[in-house]
């Protein structure tokens, strides 16, 4: 039979969707070229409305797979109810930072059809990452994210600190890669295979053994750790977040504090409880550290910004840290109190983004926090949503943000990691002087000049169903909790 | 129905008037609107409260109906049960007619007087809610609401001393007489924490019942048996003697005169002040079985009748002159309920509501007339300006000097009396201050007479152009207190004191059959009841001579007898003692807390610590930052290694 090995393909239909989709429109973009700036933006726009469209249409196929674990590829790739669950987050994040780069692009020049395929390009990388079953299948989404994110932080190549972020983030990626594969080699050197399903029946019996692992196998682990430590910017590997945040240009700002990030919390996720799960008494050490240290980071760190991007970056590696924290629980209660985390986490973002990306004063973005000053007076209502999203990072019930922690500090305080908790609690206090600053600035001080109006249309309807999913999430958490719980049940079927 | 009316009236009156605060005007004319739609709606209030006050009377005093409304319950927790309930019997209902009657007198003076103030609304609320309360107060049926009347009085009284905030002497003579009466309310408080003990009940009826039951009872206090009636009584005693300023509370009185003249009359001479001694009278039953506490009352207020007169004598200030006559005269109603003859303690009460009201407001109108001028020494030779005034002013002092046949020389006399006959040490003790006192109460009611109204004019030019009668609106409140202020005494001496006092009383008062100082205080020799009258001519007199006739003996004593002067200029130096006592280490030890412990030690640590700790970390964590990509790969590297060594050391090391 031809055919024979069809059934494999079925998990990865979305996947090939989004491949097959983007390699047309990079043709389309290619044929299109006319060299002439007004066909240049009409190409960008058509092919920046379709990437949208096909971030939109791409969920619909995911979830034709939920309810079912899927093994293709020969057991390189993985569909189940959490990589679901997972991949529907990232789409929406990337679906949400590339409506909301369309105008800003076209305002600075940078209007070229290659960031909508580039962008979705990088979601498929993470789509791939969500679903790795082996430790190759990881490393190839992973490079394949990374690449087309090296690139669209440069995106503006006429800009030296767009250019330098680029560069550092390319820089310190090969870094991290170089890790990640001499971990990988030393996994299967040890254990003798690169497969999830498998590694974990190895590590499992080697638990078992009356001498334990052995040590090739723990710093194997631990290198990988970092490396993902790395993507997800933890502390210590978070040094080129602030940078990288604060020169790329902010859609793609948006974009990395969002999508790559839910990602690669996806993979932490599923190679430390799935494959590693069985050694969780090894490496709970390490993620409570990265964890508390990111905390500690987040909170302190922003607080000296002047930059409002920059301060993103450090509200970001806190987040991280936070949610590392259910990595650290381990258990169910954790990976979900984690995806619940996220979810929240996404939409408060992209609010958090749409509103910054409405910044700008006669067409140019500006990025300085103290440009808000008296943004109550003069655009109350982006200074309300302004104040919704600040309020619920802060965690302030009711607030999504609230909730998010709050499920977070439960797993915690179950597993009775006590101590974390109250360094959670702690940090989260100090973390809220800065979200508050914010709030401050926009309704007690004077405006020096206005902002721009009118806000773009895009941006407006973002944060608003961002607001509204903020506020209103209290009225029925059920479905995300209930969701959530499925997927992160999932990663502990075996 | 009736009792619920009077009560409640000056509540909606206050509240309304209150809620006008609310309202800006846009100008002058808007703005004198209000003030007279405040002052209607007060007046109104209190008139019609005072009504059917009088219908209270009669139906309750007269006819002997005595009755409890109860209202709805407040507190149950417990075995204590609290209700709001309006009590009235005899006692209540002489209170209401004094408290309704002076309210609604000084409401319509304080038109007249008030005439210039910017906030007339706010005075007109406090002074019906200052009513409502004190009203509150007379009619609890329960020691709760007892409380409750007494502090709210506090806090009206509070709330008028320092009606003129922007002036800092009115401020803190506020704050003063607030936590000095704080102290007396801290001992009313446990008074009634020790009812509740011994009784297991606040309400009145209830603990008045059971008292024979409890009158052996001790309680265990430190280690060692007291009486319990007595400690009860004499904690209770406290809190009245802080409300009605009874010689070591006294301090807060004379500086509460910074307060608009009329609250002055209302407040701190006719009601608020003489609540103490209602309590007492109404806690008869308790107090009649301790003699201990009895003979403390007695003792405290034949002092104060004397310490205050003294002081008196050498005031300068108008109304100070009368705040020190307020606090002696309160001091003989209390030395009367020591020697268990209540009822003349509450006619005194009543009589002295009247003139030393009428006294106040007469004093009120000279400072409306001498361009709010209160220093005797700058006054005087005015009398022919202000013929009114002076004629009012002469039967409020013939009142309170007890001359026949004004209402003072009827209550003066039976306490007086009462005192004698009694018999005892502490009787005796105070028949003699008492009659020393009635002559120095003679002799500086003329001082003051003579001063503000005769010689030659000590004001400079431009007051004297301005002296002026009073508008009729402050008169005729005048005339009608004048009234009471001759008649009070006479109309109901043979209810209060004389023949009909069992009917009259009914079960308002309880006295102990061994107590029989008032029935014998009819019986004592001729020349008791002629001392007091003889003693007050005689003060009346020594004023003439030294203030009319030789105006430099006064000044010859003074430089001969230069410590007294000192002593008594200076009251006793109560204030510089107390000063020295608790005010200053209070301020030391509050400077302490606030530097050290709360300073150094909490924000410190605390809050200013931990945020400068914060923000030096985030400087240096900012500064770790450098922007270079090698400095950025070595922290990467070093965070590996570390862990990586980390399980070297775990496994191999």
């Amino acid at each position: 039979m031809p055919f024979e090995n069809l059934p494999d393909l079925v998990p990865v239909l979305p996947e090939i969707f989004l491949a097959l989709v983007i390699m047309s429109l990079l043709m389309f973009g290619v044929f299109q070229r006319g060299g002439r700036a007004e066909t240049d933006v009409n190409t960008f726009r058509v092919i920046s409305w379709m990437a949208v469209v096909t971030l939109i249409v791409t969920p619909l196929l995911v979830l034709s797979l939920a309810g079912s674990t899927l093994i293709g590829f020969g057991g390189l790739f993985i569909s189940d109810p959490f990589s679901v669950f997972c991949k529907i987050l990232v789409l929406i994040g990337s679906a949400g930072s590339l409506v909301m780069a369309r105008n800003f692009l076209e305002e600075h020049d940078m209007a070229r059809f290659e960031y909508p395929v580039l962008v979705v390009f990088a979601t498929l990388g993470m789509l791939m990452m969500i679903s790795a079953n082996d430790l190759i299948s990881l490393y190839m989404g992973l490079e394949m994210q990374s690449l087309s994110l090296y690139v669209i932080a440069a995106f503006r190549r006429d800009d030296t600190r767009s250019t330098e972020a680029g560069l550092k983030y390319f820089v310190l990626g090969a870094v991290a890669s170089g890790m990640f594969l001499y971990g990988a080699s030393l996994i299967y050197g040890f254990a003798g295979t690169t497969n999830f399903t498998i590694l974990e029946q190895v590590l499992q019996r080697d638990t078992q053994d009356e001498y334990g692992q052995s040590l090739g196998i723990i710093f194997g682990i631990v290198f990988i750790l970092s490396a993902l430590a790395f993507k997800v910017s933890a502390v210590p590997f978070h040094m080129w977040t602030p940078d990288v945040y604060e020169g790329a240009p902010t859609p793609v700002t948006a974009l990395f504090a969002i999508a790559p990030k839910i990602a690669a919390l996806a993979l932490f996720m599923r190679v430390m409880v799935g494959p590693f799960g069985d050694l969780i008494s090894e490496w709970r050490q390490i993620i409570i550290f990265i964890s508390v240290g990111s905390m500690l980071l987040g909170a302190l760190a922003a607080i000296n910004q002047r930059n409002i991007k920059r301060m993103m970056a450090y509200s970001s590696i806190s987040h991280v840290g936070f949610a590392l924290m259910g990595l650290a629980v381990g258990h169910d209660s954790g990976i979900r109190a984690i995806l619940v985390y996220l979810t929240i986490y996404l939409f408060m973002n992209i609010g958090t983004f749409a509103c910054i990306l409405a910044m700008r004063r006669g067409g140019v973005m500006v990025e300085a926090i103290d440009e808000l000053a008296g943004l109550g007076k003069t655009h109350p209502l982006m200074a309300a949503a302004m104040t919704v999203f600040m309020f619920s990072m802060a965690g302030i019930p009711p607030l999504a943000g609230f909730f998010g922690k709050l499920y977070i500090f439960l797993s915690v305080i179950q597993a009775e990691l006590y101590l974390l908790a109250v360094i959670g609690v702690l940090t989260s206090v100090v973390g809220s002087f800065y979200y508050l600053r914010v709030i401050r600035l926009m309704y007690f001080e004077d405006p020096d000049e206005p902002l721009d109006r009118p806000v773009s249309r895009e941006i407006s309807l973002i944060a608003t169903l961002a607001g509204l999913v903020t506020v209103l999430f209290f009225l029925y958490p059920d479905f995300l909790v209930l969701s959530a719980a499925t997927a992160s049940s999932a990663l502990f079927l075996n | 129905m009736t009792d619920i009316l009077v009560v409640l009236l000056p509540l909606f009156g206050a509240l309304l008037a209150g809620s006008l605060v609310f309202f800006s005007p846009k100008d002058d004319i808007e703005s004198h609107k209000v003030d007279i739609i405040a002052q209607w709606i007060t007046c109104i209030g209190m008139f019609l409260s005072l009504a059917a006050a009088l219908i209270v009377f009669v139906d309750v005093a007269l006819e002997g109906n005595e009755r409890t409304t109860e209202l709805f319950t407040w507190i149950e927790s417990g075995t204590l049960e609290v209700s709001w309930a309006l009590k009235s019997d005899t006692l209540t209902a002489v209170m209401m007619i004094l408290v309704t009657g002076v309210s609604s007198m000084v409401h319509i003076y304080s038109i007249g007087y008030m005439h210039h103030d910017s906030s007339i609304p706010r005075f007109m609320c406090y002074l019906s809610l200052f009513t409502f309360f004190m009203l509150m107060l007379v009619t609890a049926d329960n020691l709760i609401q007892l409380f409750f009347g007494w502090e709210g009085v506090g806090l009206a009284s509070y709330l008028l001393i320092g009606f003129w905030y922007n002036k800092p002497s009115a401020n803190s003579a506020a704050i003063k007489a607030f936590l000095v009466n704080r102290v007396g309310d801290f001992g009313f408080a446990l008074g009634i924490f020790a009812v509740f003990m011994l009784f297991d009940s606040v309400h009145l009826d209830t603990i008045f019942a059971a008292v024979t039951e409890k009158k052996e009872a001790t309680l265990l206090i430190f280690g060692s048996e007291f009486h319990a009636l007595t400690i009860t009584c004499l904690l209770l005693f406290i809190g009245a003697m802080g409300k009605s300023a009874q010689l070591g509370l006294h301090t807060w009185l004379p500086d509460a005169m910074e307060g608009p003249t009329p609250v002055s009359a209302l407040i701190h001479a006719a009601t608020m002040v003489t609540a103490g001694v209602f309590m007492v009278a109404r806690l008869s039953p308790l107090f009649e079985f301790s003699d201990v506490a009895l003979t403390v009352v007695t003792i405290v207020g034949a002092t104060t009748a004397i310490f205050a007169a003294t002081v008196g004598c050498v005031q300068n200030d108008i109304k100070r002159v009368i705040a020190y006559s307020t606090c002696s005269q309160l001091g003989y109603m209390f030395f009367a309920c020591g020697v268990s003859a209540y009822s003349a303690g509450i006619f005194h009460l009543m009589t002295h509501g009247f003139f030393k009201a009428l006294l106040f407001l007469g004093a009120g109108s000279v400072i409306h007339a001498m361009s709010d001028e209160q220093d005797m020494r700058r006054m005087g030779g005015i009398w022919k300006m202000v013929p009114a005034t002076y004629i009012l002013m002469w039967i409020g002092s013939l009142a309170l000097a007890g001359i026949w046949p004004f209402a003072g020389f009827y209550s003066k006399d039976i306490i007086l009396e009462a005192a004698y006959a009694a018999g005892t040490g502490p009787g005796n003790y105070a028949f003699w201050l008492g009659i020393a006192a009635a002559f120095l109460t003679a002799f500086y009611s003329w001082r003051l007479l003579i001063m503000t109204f005769h010689g030659t004019s000590r004001a400079d030019e431009k007051t004297m152009a301005h002296v002026h009668e009073s508008p009729k609106v402050m008169i005729i409140p005048l005339l009608l207190l004048a009234i009471g202020a001759v008649f009070a005494g006479y109309l109901g001496y043979e209810m209060f004191v004389g023949h009909e006092t069992a009917e009259f009383w009914g079960n308002a008062i309880f006295i102990l059959e061994t107590h029989k100082a008032l029935e014998n205080a009819h019986d004592v020799p001729s020349w008791v009841k002629w001392l007091p009258l003889i003693i007050g001519l005689a003060g009346i007199g020594l004023a003439y001579v030294f203030y009319m006739f030789k105006p430099d003996i006064p000044g010859q004593i003074a430089k001969a007898f230069q410590g007294i002067y000192q002593f008594l200029l200076n009251k006793w130096y109560f204030d510089e003692i107390y000063n020295y006592l608790f005010v200053r280490p209070s301020f030391a030890l509050g400077r302490g807390f606030w530097n050290v412990v709360d300073g150094w030690i909490i924000d410190g640590l605390g809050p200013d610590g931990i945020s400068s700790l914060v923000r030096r970390t985030a400087i240096w964590i900012s500064a770790l930052q450098s922007g270079y990509l090698y400095h950025y790969a070595f922290v990467m590297l070093i965070g590996l290694v570390l862990m990586i060594t980390g399980y070297l050391f775990k496994y191999i090391g």
